[in-house]
């Protein structure tokens, strides 16, 4: 029998989709090696009142360490925490989600305990003695099945891809104090320019609305955030590289080789023309829909519905029938 | 083109610690290339496909050569793990403008760890006090060599960096997370790891791929360790299936809403 431990990150005193996932991979791993998922929560004085809820998620026993020092992430904070608790779980396997931080920590705390780690895993067999897991390669132009040898096997699992698992089982919450000394820490985080309130990051968004060259003008922009505005909440805006290139965008929209991979439930390319390197951030949404007044244009490859036409003449309509069927619901 | 200073016996050791930088590149598949699967079902069809330095490394070579040209002072060195013909790629990044390179000769496959123990190997001898690394390699994408190799050498390490300043022994990052950005000021030595910034990489000119040909490259056998993470099969991604045109123009608008919420449920 073997534990497994996933690390539920916490971002504002929030628990995301991303971090429940992580528990319910644990919870997966765990019932395939005999034994418990259980969830580490890291965060400021209190944080534990947020963590119970991972109970329904999987987590039999939800750890949460609360300091001043944890409140905000710093890899010199919280890697030692963590490896400390990883050391005294004998753990088959520690799971993170692979966002922003899970992506900063989890390779920190592998080589921290001299094991190899995996990361954006997509798919897991958890059912031999060697986990069999697998994850893009070639920013998704192939998938490489790997066997880790490893114990624990430290893995990062893409957001959006793993179904977060539901009972109605309440976790025993087990609150600690670890030792933090902020006076050893290296670097330090000197301003924190936050999203604006209720704004999804793209590449944790439900649903994504990607603007290209073909909108004209940054001005435009304001036809795409009325579609994202009639799409609901868990929307985010995405961009081209071209656009982003440009100063249409900042960075942190762009979608792609060197901008952000997503897996949205839906996704619309607005004026995109489809290139290989914007298609390696895209090609795994579930929907995929294409607006281009170019029938030949290779978006029109990967989408799984397509709108030939002049998106100046497309989106309103499109936001207002969106607009008009979600206040029908 | 050592600019007159004197030769060093190792080439990652080096005086004049305030300015010099060390790069981690690695010759990955052009990024327009189509990545097919060969017979073996374990390895990539490597025939036409053309290679180049990883796109978040050529960010980190540029990164660094403009710290150079800011402070006219310092040394660019580049360093890669992979077969002799990481040398092209290499060579690349000298007519960019880097000073020199040192190839380590070797693989480790796809374990992360093993790499950064290889390269940490090479530059744990090094009193560079900036290491830079690209977020991720464009054919593994692992996203954990940097982190690894800072880790295995107690360097602080900050990631997703799109741009630094270096003054007075710190170096103050903007780095981009979920939704937002964040400034982190961290001490020299440091481990950054780079990601797209404002600055395009720049093309190599006649005149620096003339002047990369008499810049040293050392090549040297790597420090392998045993892979913990092997291989079993390699496979193409499962096709989409095969999407439609639903109409044109607006008029087709309603149909495309049906479709998306009777068909796809995602509305
Ligand atoms: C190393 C490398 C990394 C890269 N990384 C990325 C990346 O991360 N992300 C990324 O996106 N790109 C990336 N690129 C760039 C990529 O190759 C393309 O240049 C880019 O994606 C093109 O952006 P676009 O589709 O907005 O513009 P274009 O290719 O110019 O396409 C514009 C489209 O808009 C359509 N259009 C124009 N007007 C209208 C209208 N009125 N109505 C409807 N349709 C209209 C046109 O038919 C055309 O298809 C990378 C390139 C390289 C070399
Ligand atoms: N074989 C290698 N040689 C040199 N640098 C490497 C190598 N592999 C990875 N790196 C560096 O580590 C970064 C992250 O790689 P990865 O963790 O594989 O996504 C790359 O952008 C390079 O800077």
């Amino acid at each position: 029998m073997a534990n497994v431990l996933a690390f539920a990150e916490q971002r504002d005193g929030q628990i995301g989709a991303s971090a429940r996932e992580a528990v319910g991979v644990a919870a997966t791993v765990a019932a395939a090696s005999g034994g418990d998922a259980h969830a580490l929560v890291l965060g400021g004085p209190g944080v534990a009142g947020i963590a119970g809820s991972l109970g329904a998620v999987g987590a039999e026993v939800v750890a949460v360490g609360e300091h001043d020092a944890l409140a905000e992430y710093n890899p010199e904070a919280y890697v030692d925490v963590v490896v400390d608790r990883i050391r005294a779980g004998e753990y088959r396997a520690v799971v993170f989600p692979a966002t922003t931080l899970g992506k900063d920590l989890a390779p920190r705390v592998a080589a921290k305990l001299d094991v190899p780690m995996v990361s954006d895993v997509t798919a897991i067999d958890a059912s031999g003695a060697m986990l069999v897991v697998t994850r893009p390669v070639y920013s998704g132009k192939a998938f490489a099945t790997l066997e880790v040898e490893a114990s624990p096997a430290v893995l990062s699992i893409r957001p959006n891809v793993f179904q977060a698992a539901v009972r109605s089982a309440a976790g025993a919450v087990e609150s600690f104090v670890p030792t933090v000394d902020p006076s050893t820490f290296r670097m330090r985080v000197v301003e924190r320019r936050a999203a604006a309130e209720g704004k999804v990051d793209v590449s944790e968004a439900s649903v994504v609305v990607s603007g290209g060259r073909g909108m004209k003008d940054p001005a435009n922009w304001q036809l795409l955030e009325q579609l994202r505005d009639a799409l609901g909440p868990d929307v985010a805006l995405g961009a081209s590289r071209a656009v982003v290139d440009a100063g249409w965008r900042p960075h942190g929209e762009q979608v792609g080789q060197t901008g952000k991979t997503v897996a949205p439930k839906l996704y619309f390319a607005v004026g995109i023309s489809g290139a290989i390197q914007h298609l390696a951030g895209m090609r795994t949404a579930k929907t995929i829909v294409a607006i281009n007044r170019d029938a030949d244009a290779p978006i029109f490859g990967v989408a799984d519905y397509g709108i030939v036409g002049d998106l100046f003449d497309v989106l309103p309509r499109l936001t207002s029938e969106i607009a008009a069927l979600r206040s029908g619901d | 083109m050592l600019s007159g200073r004197r030769r060093r016996t190792c080439i990652l050791d080096s005086g004049e610690r305030e300015l010099n930088v060390i790069v981690c590149v690695k010759r990955v598949p052009d990024t327009e290339a189509r990545i097919r699967v060969d017979a073996t079902g374990s390895a990539i069809d490597g025939s036409g496909i053309k290679f180049d330095i990883s796109p978040y490394d050529a960010f980190a070579v540029e990164a660094a050569l403009r710290m150079k040209e800011a402070a006219g002072a310092g040394e660019v060195t580049l360093l890669t793990l992979g077969d002799a013909a990481s040398q092209e790629t290499l060579r690349k990044g000298l007519a960019m403008g880097a000073d020199r390179a040192v190839l380590l000769t070797g693989s480790v496959g796809l374990d992360g760890l093993a790499t950064a123990k290889a390269l940490a190997a090479e530059l744990g001898a090094s009193d560079a006090p900036l290491f830079l690394f690209g977020v991720k390699a464009a054919d593994d994408d692992q996203q954990q060599v940097g982190p690894m190799v800072a880790t295995l050498l107690d360097r602080p390490c900050v990631t997703g960096v799109s741009t630094f300043e270096v003054a007075d022994g710190r170096v103050l990052c903007q780095r981009e997370v979920e939704g937002g950005s964040e400034s982190v000021e961290v001490g020299l030595p440091a481990v950054l790891c780079i990601t797209k910034g404002p600055n395009e990489p720049r093309l190599a000119a006649l005149k620096g791929i003339m002047a990369a040909k008499k810049k040293p490259l050392e090549e040297k056998a790597a420090q392998v360790v045993e892979t913990r993470v092997r291989l079993r099969t390699l496979a193409e991604p499962p096709a989409r299936p095969e999407g439609r045109i639903v109409g044109e123009g607006a008029d087709a608008v309603p149909e495309l809403v049906r479709l998306l919420r009777e068909e796809a449920n995602a509305l």
